[in-house]
């Protein structure tokens, strides 16, 4: 067989595609992110029992739910090619940087559909009293992405652990944390009466410059974590 | 090119697997592995692969004038063993066209296999049904479109009826590049050319 000029591009997204197919045959990650969303969310408002939350209150909760939401399904991207015992024919056959740019993207992805299922949910469950939705929805976005950049290699590493599932979470909380208290912050500002764009540009340049290094953390990193 | 096993030991904590095994073999022969089970025929492959460490020694791969050893090796590496699973939830297809695009080929020639590998009318079954020969003959196919330069096959016949055995013997036969197979029965490598026995390995490891 002939080979192609296939190049990085194309084999990550041969990888997204891959797991694109399989998740919509399995519904492994999705199934996981979407009932602990729900029950998340459902559960802090039925507790709260028509009590309103200030909006600081808001910002940490919404942020929280995400975190844990996102901690029940990302990891499986990872842990699902272990159990499987695929990853053995990944590591022969695909190249790593195509494996975690693959994955990144799929984790980007799943994260969108639960930024989508969580803020609408939340605002009605909850409340979220939003002033600035343009800053709101870039903060959101930011700190999406730095959230799928931190998981997809915690995920690779904690893939081959034996408790899999509790490792996830344990171990990204403290990594994950300056994102967390950036994004509540920045959220917090979007909230704020009078609130504009510029109020949290000190939080957007955080979050971007602690997205940025941990993408390039793992593109350094995950070829050792990989391979070993 | 030229596959040299240089003075490999294995050993789990205090149990050792093999030690001091050395072999070399070069452009179109057969290297074979026996052995009973647990003799760490499957370990002598993953450590040729680079999917498992050496306690003592090294592999080395040299093609073109380049020696090559660790991860690097993967891209010269078609792989069939029984640790090796493909996706249950995708096609046979899907499988197939997959592992093509991860390693730069053209998917032009993949139907065609499937004819060859006795797979053809099944390709669009989802790899969940189907049986373990033919999940066998499909990891052949696999690792066969790669046209690797160092092929490693571990217990390739597991599961096969007579007309998988014949293809897994002209896949052997029909190949450029190195092939190091391990198997249970001698009579499927008694062709080639150099052999490691692991029940009884000699002074240098082999024959």
């Amino acid at each position: 067989m002939r080979r192609s000029s296939s190049t990085w591009p194309t084999r990550s997204l041969a990888v997204l595609a891959k797991d694109i197919k399989s998740e919509l045959r399995t519904r492994y990650a999705v199934g996981a992110i979407v009932m602990f969303a729900a029950v998340t969310v459902v559960a802090v408002g039925f507790s709260l029992g028509g009590i309103a939350l200030d909006t600081n209150l808001q910002a940490i909760m919404l942020w929280l739910s995400i975190y844990f939401a996102s901690a029940a399904g990302l990891g499986q991207g990872f842990i699902k090619e272990e159990e499987a015992k695929t990853s053995l024919s990944l590591r022969i056959y695909a190249p790593s940087g195509a494996v975690y740019n693959g994955k990144l993207l799929f984790n980007l992805i799943i994260l969108t559909g639960l930024g989508l299922l969580i803020v609408p949910l939340f605002a009605l469950l909850i409340g979220l009293n939003v002033v600035s939705y343009s800053l709101f929805l870039t903060i959101l976005t930011a700190g999406l992405i730095g959230l799928a950049c931190t998981t997809t290699l915690i995920a690779a590493i904690v893939a081959r652990a034996a408790v899999k599932g509790t490792l996830f979470t344990v171990l990204a909380f403290p990594i994950i944390l300056p994102l967390l208290i950036l994004a509540v912050k920045g959220t917090q500002k979007a909230m704020s009466a009078g609130a504009r764009f510029s109020d949290g540009l000190g939080e957007l340049q955080g979050l971007s410059s602690y997205s940025v290094v941990m993408l390039i953390a793992g593109m350094l990193l995950f070829d050792y974590v990989w391979n070993d | 090119m030229r596959l040299v096993i240089d003075r490999v030991s294995k050993s789990f904590r205090s149990r050792n697997v093999f030690r001091d095994i050395s072999a070399e073999v070069r452009n179109g022969q057969v290297l074979g592995i026996i052995g009973p089970n647990g003799s760490g025929k499957s370990t002598l492959i993953k450590i040729t692969a680079s999917l498992m460490r050496a306690s003592q020694g090294k592999v080395e791969f040299e093609i073109d004038g380049k020696i090559i050893n660790g991860p690097d090796i993967r891209p010269y590496i078609g792989m069939v063993s029984p640790d090796l699973f493909l996706y249950d939830e995708l096609t046979a297809f899907e499988n197939a066209v997959f592992f093509a695009r991860m390693s730069g080929l053209r998917l032009s020639d993949t139907r065609g296999l499937f004819d060859e590998f006795g797979l053809s009318g099944r390709e669009h079954d989802l790899v969940r049904s189907y049986s373990s020969g033919m999940k066998q003959r499909l990891k052949l196919l696999i690792a066969a479109q790669r046209n690797p330069a160092l092929m490693l096959l571990d217990e390739p016949s597991n599961n096969l009826d007579d007309a998988g055995k014949a293809l897994v013997r002209k896949l052997i036969d029909g190949r450029q590049g190195i092939t190091v197979m391990a198997s249970n029965d001698k009579s499927e490598v008694q062709d080639a050319a150099v052999i490691i026995d692991l029940a009884h390995p000699l002074p240098g490891g082999s024959r």
